[in-house]
């Protein structure tokens, strides 16, 4: 039976206390904010000794994602945590991790791209990364951050998968804010997580390998095709994966998490951090006896259209908040998502999109009201400007 | 130490079938120095000539494991799958005693792999870097690199009206590399088979870092016949453009010294094609240049090496 601890911790903490019961076998990563208390705590196990992780302090994030990639071959379970700059640093070597289908795990704390610099969160660091071939899933809190860290290590190493996956939580707003968390006992996790049988590994000197070979016209569109059938391939795992967590920890996971949806008229569809003030409003809405509702995207990568579409079936007016923007498209990377995922669909509901929160800007609770009153609006069939901007000064 | 008979009959770990050009320094090279060690070795390549020309899929020249990531991070990656070897082996799942080889050209460590390099041998990994060091982008089609000799056409350091080549001397990668105090650095040539061969051996033995930096004649980007390879690199030595040395623990050897026999460095630039143009009376500058370069340079390694 699963012991299960409740402590108030940050978001960082608890990806690192997911890391410490993996026990990954290397670690590479380099400083950067907000991911650093990620590291500062992970430092402390291996130098407390209670994980036997060879921890590779790089030069750089790209030293980082490359020593990844050589451990991951070499047949070592393997994880990292970055941020933004970071992240755009090890992008080339990102593509590398997943095309030779090395399995990992990578925390990103979720800031905006520089420039101009900013540290705080928002998406478009990973976001930058979607069609990177990583499965990526989003955390609410840092509760969800643990989750999450120990659910990618099982779905990243299924012999059907063999693909990195980003778990990605909210730069200080869930990386640094305290919370109270609930962590199940380590002997649970070991037996979750189970040993890794690495295939192919470089260290089976016995049978030498090639990895990373020139693949020219004659075979690399095949090998994208395999990487392409992997990750469908990873739908099915990481719902078997959801269901396995889900009878440890006693909750219910799925790639988009419904709040009050059944007869909600009016939807807001986000991640990360900005869930959990939208469920709020949703309660207060709710007392009034408004039909409102969330749905709350845990799985970015894969993205299960159909559940989109079954979900939101109910819906009449729909606000996709993305807190990056993809410039000069017609709107945010989850609005483009959610609009084409309607395409076959006979009922449609009426879709916006809002671009908020971007350089860690607040999204406060009257800018969600403020969506679901603009969304009564949109349900009476003035849809008026698809695309616009939460708490910006115009 | 082994003999050159005896080395011969170890089986080979880059195996024929590659696309190396005919003359190509870089197998010969890559073929000896795995002969250092006869414990199983793990290959890290940056992109390059030789990491192009062994794995086109579906086929591999390798017949160890072997990993090719990117330009700029053999090193890094080695130190990955290093770390992976320590932990695994101290957790009893490793019994052999495995050997960590990476190999870059000179654009892949003297230029775009210098960081990850340096990062690699500051924490300390047990592993060997060689460089394979043919002065130029080769591979892309023969461009100017910071390991580029002064006066070398390279299609990125032209010949015109205006310019006569590269307008800067080659990088003291080695010297650099030795700046990190690391346990074993050496500079060794492929005309010098047992010398090239020993270094590796010693790399191989080293606890920690070791590197090479091995000067690899390239035909197409030097121009010259495809039969003078290993006299170009013996030239280059005999000139003392490229001297043969060591650092171990710091302390630094020379291994060849020509003495008396040293020879002018016209005599090396005048066979490749690379240099053509300095042949011609208004550059005579260059080559004066070239030299005294040269000079001061063997005169600082000797006395580096104490053999003033």
């Amino acid at each position: 039976m699963a012991q299960k601890t409740k402590r108030a911790m940050t978001g960082a903490e608890c990806s690192a206390e997911a890391m410490r019961q993996v026990n990954p076998d290397v670690v590479a990563a380099y400083p950067i904010t907000p991911q650093t208390d990620i590291m500062h705590a992970f430092a402390q196990f291996v130098a407390d000794g209670t994980v036997d992780t060879d921890l590779i302090t790089v030069e750089s994030e790209h030293s980082a994602m490359s020593a990844c990639v050589g451990a991951g071959a070499a047949g070592a379970r393997t994880m990292t945590a970055t941020s933004a700059n970071g992240l755009a640093l090890m992008w080339e070597i990102i593509y590398v991790a997943s095309g030779l289908r090395i399995p990992m795990v990578m925390n990103v704390v979720n800031r905006a791209l520089s420039g101009p610099i900013n540290i705080h969160c928002d998406h478009s660091d990973s976001m930058g990364c979607r069609d990177s071939g990583w499965i990526q899933l989003y955390s609410e809190n840092g509760e969800e951050a643990y989750e999450n860290t120990l659910m990618a290590v099982k779905i990243s190493e299924h012999p059907d998968v063999l693909l990195p996956v980003m778990v990605c939580q909210d730069g200080f707003i869930t990386s640094h804010c305290v919370e109270t968390a609930e962590t199940i006992d380590d002997e649970t996790i070991k037996n979750f997580i189970g040993t890794y049988n690495p295939h192919y590994p470089l260290l089976d000197v016995d049978k030498p390998v090639t990895y990373g070979a020139l693949d020219l016209f004659d075979y690399y569109f095949e090998h994208k095709r395999q990487q392409l059938l992997a990750i469908e391939n990873s739908k099915p795992v990481i719902k078997k994966v959801f269901e396995e967590f889900g009878k440890i920890s006693g909750k219910n996971y799925d790639f988009f998490e419904s709040y009050m949806l059944e007869d909600a008229e009016r939807v807001i569809f986000c991640s990360n951090s900005s869930a959990g003030s939208a469920r709020v409003v949703v309660d207060e809405l709710r007392a009034k006896g408004e039909k409102v509702g969330l749905l709350k995207m845990r799985v970015f990568r894969p993205w299960l259209n159909e559940m989109v579409v079954e979900k939101l079936k109910n819906a009449k007016a729909v606000a996709v908040l993305d807190r990056s923007a993809s410039f000069g498209a017609i709107g945010g990377p989850l609005f483009m998502e959610v609009r084409s995922s309607f395409h076959e669909s006979a009922h449609k509901p009426s879709i916006i999109n809002y671009i908020y929160g971007l350089g860690g800007r607040e999204l406060d609770l009257d800018q969600i009201r403020k969506v679901f009153s603009e969304l009564e609006d949109v349900k009476n069939g003035n849809t008026g400007e698809l695309l616009k901007y939460l708490g910006v000064r115009e | 130490m082994v003999n050159i008979r005896e080395l011969a009959l170890d089986g080979e770990r880059l195996v024929s079938g590659h696309r190396l050009c005919p003359g190509c320094g870089l197998s010969i090279i890559a073929r000896a120095v795995m002969r250092g060690t006869k414990d199983p070795i793990i290959v890290s390549n940056a992109t390059g000539c030789l990491e192009v020309s062994t794995t086109i899929y579906p086929f591999t020249a390798w017949d160890v494991p072997w990993i090719h990531n990117a330009f700029e991070n053999a090193a890094a990656t080695i130190s990955g799958a290093e770390s992976a070897y320590n932990v695994l082996k101290k957790k009893g799942k490793i019994t052999k005693n495995i050997k960590f080889l990476a190999f870059g050209g000179d654009g892949g460590t003297y230029d775009i792999g210098l960081q990850s390099l340096s990062g690699a041998l500051e924490r300390g990994h047990t592993f060997v870097y060689v460089c394979v060091d043919n002065e130029g982008y080769m591979n892309t089609g023969i461009q100017r690199s910071s390991s580029t000799p002064m006066g070398a056409w390279t299609n990125t350091s032209a010949v015109g009206k205006a310019h006569q080549g590269k307008e800067q001397y080659k990088k003291d990668l080695t010297a650099v590399v030795a700046g990190h105090h690391i346990p074993y650095v050496a500079q060794a040539s492929p005309h010098n088979y047992m010398d090239l061969v020993r270094k590796a051996e010693k790399a191989f033995n080293t606890k920690g870092p070791a590197f090479i930096n091995v000067l690899s004649p390239c035909v197409p980007g030097w121009k010259y016949p495809a039969q003078l390879t290993i006299k170009m690199a013996k030239l280059a030595v005999d000139t003392c453009f490229w001297p043969l040395y060591e650092i171990e623990n710091g302390v630094w050897t020379l291994n060849y010294n020509p003495g008396p026999n040293k020879k002018p460095i016209t005599e090396w630039l005048k066979t490749q094609g690379r240099f053509r143009h300095l042949m011609k009376p208004e550059n005579a500058h260059i080559v004066e240049a070239i030299q005294k370069n040269i000079d001061e340079r063997w005169e600082e390694l000797k006395k580096w090496c104490g053999k003033n």
